[in-house]
């Protein structure tokens, strides 16, 4: 039997992810869709950027700013005695990266397709806005954010680079599959790899297939 | 119900602005807001429930000030306690029909409605007889019956007046007529003053008693049924409204 932790720990890893930028992604995602203000297509770079840099690249960011000696790491360490780097933790910051901006598209294009009729309709018949929020406008976007959240979910379990530069290849502490697969493969343990690979298909497969069919259904609400 | 509305607004797109300056006030428990798409109505009625700002001017609705910017008064639109009637009604599409209806009752997800509440959606349900549809989704209703869920929805927190945009536009002639009348029963069942905007000059025949006539994001006439020559030619008040008739009253002056 194979050893099957860097799988858990990949799955830990992208789930923890997949909630923290969930939380980022709907915020940043409904103010750029329901505000026009300064800057704010620059916004939307900015946070779509870890999509089309290197990981690599993201993992230096993350260094910089997470680091021992880093802006917010700095602080972490000398303040608390914390620091993330090559802990499981850090890659969970490292997957929370490069997943956020298929969140964050996903649901800037799900709130976008919410007609804000039905915002105004709940205003007149008596909500605040936090309750527009929720009752309305959350509900109304949902297909497209549970699709979002399993993209981001895949792409977070699949992380190398980015994972690589902050949390290392430390076996049984911060090995994920992907680098599991790259290490099996480079000493030739291609039962171990197979076996990784495999399992990793699959689940993706699944995903995809799933946020096809919750896209596919979702037109119904966006007229 | 007196209405009195008095507002400028400019609003700004990428080559064009457009301004609003309209002030009229109605005495009248039914006033319509005509004029041609683009005149500015339906700003107007969006300023008074709330959903626009306006820049300067003042809005009262039966003696409540709703908006005043000199007194610095701008309710929220929740406040107002409003009845809206959007044109294509806007019923929420992941809620049935009793939820959308029991909607403004019920402001908690995990709570359900109290027995009085749910004897109140079942009553107005049965009113609009609407009662058999209480589980069907907005999607798989007609015309005619989404109207009537957005006018339960709309009225079944008693508002102090009911705002209808272009409310039989969506609909076929035919039904057209039979939901006017239907929207005068309801009126004075409920015993709530309408304002209907709208660019069908048979609504104005209808439900004009104080008639407001838009253009060019101003108010070009206000007129009242009351003060036409009795008895009410039915000709005259559609004079105002109806191109044809005016029409037809221009070549007769130029004949003679």
């Amino acid at each position: 039997m194979p050893d099957l932790f860097p799988l858990w720990l990949t799955l830990r890893i992208a789930f923890f992810a997949t909630l923290i930028a969930f939380g980022f992604a709907v915020a940043f995602a409904w103010i750029v869709a329901r505000f026009t203000f300064w800057g704010r297509d620059l916004l939307d770079a900015i946070l779509t950027l870890p999509l089309v840099m290197p990981p690599t690249v993201l993992g230096y960011y993350l260094i910089v700013v997470w680091g021992r000696n880093g802006w917010l790491g700095g602080w972490l360490y000398a303040h608390l005695g914390i620091s993330l780097m090559f802990t499981w933790q850090g890659a969970v910051l490292a997957a929370t990266v490069v997943a956020f901006p298929l969140l964050f598209k996903s649901a800037r294009a799900a709130f976008e397709g919410v007609n804000t009729e039905y915002e105004k309709a709940a205003r007149i018949l008596g909500d605040n806005e936090i309750q527009v929020f929720f009752r309305v406008t959350l509900p109304l976007a949902a297909r497209g954010l549970v699709a979002g959240t399993m993209l981001a979910f895949a792409r977070a379990m699949g992380d190398f680079g980015a994972t690589l530069m902050i949390a290392g290849n430390i076996q049984g502490k911060t090995q994920t599959a992907a680098m599991a697969v790259f290490d099996a493969v480079q000493v030739g343990d291609y039962t171990l790899a197979n076996t990784l690979v495999g399992i990793m298909s699959v689940v993706c497969i699944t995903i995809l297939v799933m946020t096809n069919k919750l896209a596919a259904r979702r037109v119904n609400y966006e007229t | 119900m007196r209405l009195e509305v008095d507002i400028r607004k400019t609003l700004h797109s990428r080559d064009r602005s457009f301004v609003l300056e309209a002030s009229f006030s109605s005495q009248d428990d039914l006033t319509v807001i005509f004029g041609a798409s683009g005149s500015g109505k339906s700003l107007t009625i969006q300023a008074i429930a709330g959903l626009v700002r306006p820049d300067r001017g003042r809005i009262a609705v039966g003696g409540e000030l709703l908006f005043d910017d000199s007194q610095g008064v701008d309710l929220p639109t929740r406040e107002r306690k409003m009845g809206y009637l959007f044109q294509d009604y806007a019923l929420f599409p992941h809620l049935s029909v009793q939820e959308n209806i029991a909607y403004p009752l019920k402001k908690t997800w995990c709570f359900g409605l109290l027995p009085e509440q749910r004897q109140e959606v079942a009553e107005i349900m049965a009113a609009f007889e609407i009662t058999h549809l209480a589980q069907s989704l907005p999607d798989e209703l007609s015309g005619g019956q989404r109207q009537r869920v957005a006018l339960a929805r709309a009225l079944i927190k008693k508002p102090s007046i009911l705002l209808l945009d272009e409310p039989f536009s969506a609909l076929d002639s035919m039904l057209r007529h039979r939901m006017r009348l239907e929207l005068l029963e309801i009126r004075q069942r409920f015993a709530v003053p309408l304002v209907v905007i709208t660019h069908d000059p048979a609504d104005v025949e209808v439900f004009a008693d104080t008639l407001v006539v838009f253009e060019n994001g101003g108010v070009k006439e206000v007129s009242r049924r009351r003060q036409q020559p009795e008895p009410v030619h039915a000709n005259v008040w559609r004079q105002k409204v109806c191109w044809r008739a005016k029409w037809e009253q221009e070549q007769q002056a130029q004949a003679a």
